[in-house]
């Protein structure tokens, strides 16, 4: 029961703020009250993989492959405990940010709804229903853009939602055809039915659709426009919400389906997946060097970060896919904390183009130094959590002699940082235009809070990085080993 | 649209489709129909009011919000799962409190359970969410038309 506690719980928030309607406090209370209960559920289903490993769970008691399953192993358990994390402080901070319109219309049951597709995502062991909360995702997701009412609004989701439709209709198919040749939906028992079948035709086309949903789910190269398009138009704490998690369930799911369900080793797929991984990183790369508004180049950014996690897949060493896990994990951190901060920006300078903001630096150094370290390791920085998901990827390129890879990973790495230079000398130094008193904007605690808790947390994912890539190194040992994974869920026989 | 004909018909068809509607969601146990079709109709049911009487008498008949009935019916699906994971440790198995079993294998009682309370839920979502949708785009349409006559 324990694992369906994080599907359960934003489901009930999401249908008690909705019944609250009445009264914004209210919803506020309910909204904050589910994400810190998520945030237990998390940490319980967190301590408990960490020390038996995998566990599973069967809906309606129907034993697998014939039901349900939801399983949780370590990559899992440490994307859901993410996801309470990112909750808890999006919704304090959507207290300052947030219209009491969107409010109205829905904020709160919306967000929790996503989450409730997040989670599920993460922890179903079933590739149909991993559709089915895709579905949920896009649908709220849709709402959370949508509120804001306005016509860029509606501009960004028209995109947005164009682009992930023909990615839910490419999913859909690759998982019929998967079921037409295999028999099966149950990922475990996929992993056993599939073994040895990787060269055949229908294989490849199924996994060739499910590259192609999860790829522009995830905005990989070339179906990445709509992410840009879209991120920087909802209220900064959708978008933190949006760019902290939705890309990433896209990667998670590259993550899961090509190491459990497919063997793509040898197969075509790895030199694919290399060259959009490189071609996503550079585009992302050059895209966050063009632009000149604040979330418009973290939007570029993201897609660059995508680029290293499919290059960790595409490499497919245990080291690769631990440097991939762990570049997951503290992009999540990074992501809401950029995202959030852009936030507080936008309201202290009153725009997020370059051009008409800076001097947060000299009115609030406090706060400039809590963007700072999100950035920092963005860029990949020492001693942040990005600069050793950077190395692990790094020393995985060069174990396998891959000297081009290291080099645009290297090379990508520097472009972020030259990136994140160009944020801090037009928003942070450069003088504001509206003179050294433009800047009076009060700054609440339920503004800085979420920026500080995530700044704290990514110094401390970097600092006791031993602990992190420890865990990050047991997550790459089971993605290439799953057979634990697949004992979990099928029970004896392996 | 104003027509009387409608109008009146509107308000003898309101409880025939609601009555409709309640039994095919009661058939959908066993046969086909079930929450999903049961709640289709019930809206319809409401859309047929909405088009003969206006979007107030409409609103009325509901007498609940649209967003609250769906919220309600979530939390019935959610309790129902949440049933099975009580009795029986299975998150959605099915609980059947009134249903013996008899000695010959047989069983008796009443088909209520957690199942129901489920497909109940799902009713009320169908019901809420197509009548807020579709009030939602009246008031639109209402709007832009008092927008043109102004």
């Amino acid at each position: 029961m324990l694992l369906f506690w994080p599907i359960v719980i934003p489901l009930l928030t999401a249908v008690l703020t909705l019944l609250a309607w009445r009264s914004t406090e209210m919803q506020r209370g309910i909204s904050l009250m589910g994400a810190l209960a998520l945030l237990l559920a998390a940490l319980a289903i967190f301590s408990q993989v960490v020390e038996t490993g995998p566990v599973s769970a069967q809906a309606g008691g129907w034993p697998a492959p014939f039901g349900i399953t939801l399983v949780a192993d370590l990559l899992s358990a440490i994307m859901v405990l993410l996801t309470a994390i990112v909750a808890v402080t999006v919704v304090i901070f959507s207290f300052s940010d947030v219209t009491v319109e969107e409010e109205h219309f829905g904020f709160h049951p919306l967000t929790h709804s996503l989450l409730t597709g997040i989670c599920g995502a993460f922890l179903t062991g079933d590739i149909f229903n991993m559709y089915v909360w895709f579905e949920v995702m896009l649908i709220a997701s849709f709402g959370l853009l949508v509120i804001g009412g306005g016509k860029t609004q509606f501009d960004g989701t028209v995109k947005y939602v164009g682009l992930n439709l023909i990615a839910t209709v490419a999913f859909i198919a690759g998982v019929g055809l998967l079921y037409g040749t295999a028999g099966a939906l149950n990922m475990a028992d996929l992993h056993g039915k599939l073994a040895g079948r990787s060269g055949e035709a229908v294989v490849l086309a199924s996994a060739a659709f499910l590259l192609f949903a999860f790829g522009s789910k995830a905005a990989l190269f070339p179906v990445y426009f709509w992410l840009p398009a879209s991120y920087h138009t909802p209220a900064f704490s959708t978008s933190a919400l949006f760019s902290a998690l939705l890309t990433k369930v896209g990667v998670y799911a590259m993550l899961r389906v090509f190491t459990l369900v497919y063997d793509i080793d040898g197969t075509v797929f790895v030199p694919i997946l290399i060259v959009l991984a490189v071609l996503t990183m550079f585009f992302g790369a050059m895209g966050a060097l063009s632009q000149n508004s604040l979330r418009r180049v973290l939007g570029y950014s993201i897609i660059a970060s995508i680029g290293f996690m499919v290059l960790g897949l595409a490499i497919g060493t245990p080291l690769a896919l631990a440097g991939a896990a762990f570049y997951l994990f503290q992009d999540v951190l990074v992501k809401t904390g950029l995202f959030l901060g852009a936030g507080v920006t936008a309201r202290l300078t009153g725009s997020e183009l370059f051009a008409r903001s800076g001097g947060v630096w000299r009115a609030r150094a406090g706060f400039s130094i809590l963007f700072l370290i999100p950035a920092l390791s963005l860029a990949g920085v020492p001693p942040f959590a990005g600069f050793w998901a950077k190395l692990l990827l790094v020393q995985a390129a060069l174990d396998t002699n891959a000297w081009f890879l290291t080099f645009a990973a290297l090379a990508t790495g520097f472009l972020l940082l030259y990136a994140m230079g160009r944020v801090w000398a037009a928003v942070f130094w450069s003088a504001h235009p509206g003179g050294e008193s433009a800047i009076t904007a009060p700054l609440g605690a339920t503004s800085l809070l979420p920026v500080a808790v995530i700044a704290i947390l990514v110094t401390y994912l970097g600092l006791s990085a031993g602990t992190f890539v420890d865990l990050a190194l047991r997550v790459g040992a089971e993605l290439t080993d799953p057979s634990a994974y697949v004992q979990t869920v099928l029970g004896g026989a392996p | 649209m104003n027509s009387l004909i409608l109008r009146t018909a509107s308000r003898l068809l309101l409880p025939l489709i609601l009555v409709l509607s309640v039994f095919v969601f009661w058939r959908g146990h066993n046969e086909p129909g079930g929450g999903f079709i049961g709640g289709l109709l019930a809206a319809i049911a409401f859309a047929l009011v909405e088009k003969a009487q206006g979007l107030e008498a409409a609103r009325k008949a509901l007498h609940f919000r649209p967003q609250s009935i769906a919220a309600v019916g979530l939390g019935c699906t959610v309790l129902g799962g949440l049933w099975g994971a009580f009795a029986y440790g299975y998150f959605l198995k099915g609980v059947w409190p009134l249903i013996e079993k008899l000695p010959d294998g047989s069983k008796t009682g009443l088909p209520f359970g957690s199942i129901m309370l489920f497909d109940f839920g799902v009713f009320l979502v169908v019901l809420g969410g197509v009548c807020g949708i579709l009030f939602a785009l009246e008031d639109v349409v209402a709007n832009e038309r008092d927008d043109k006559e102004d």
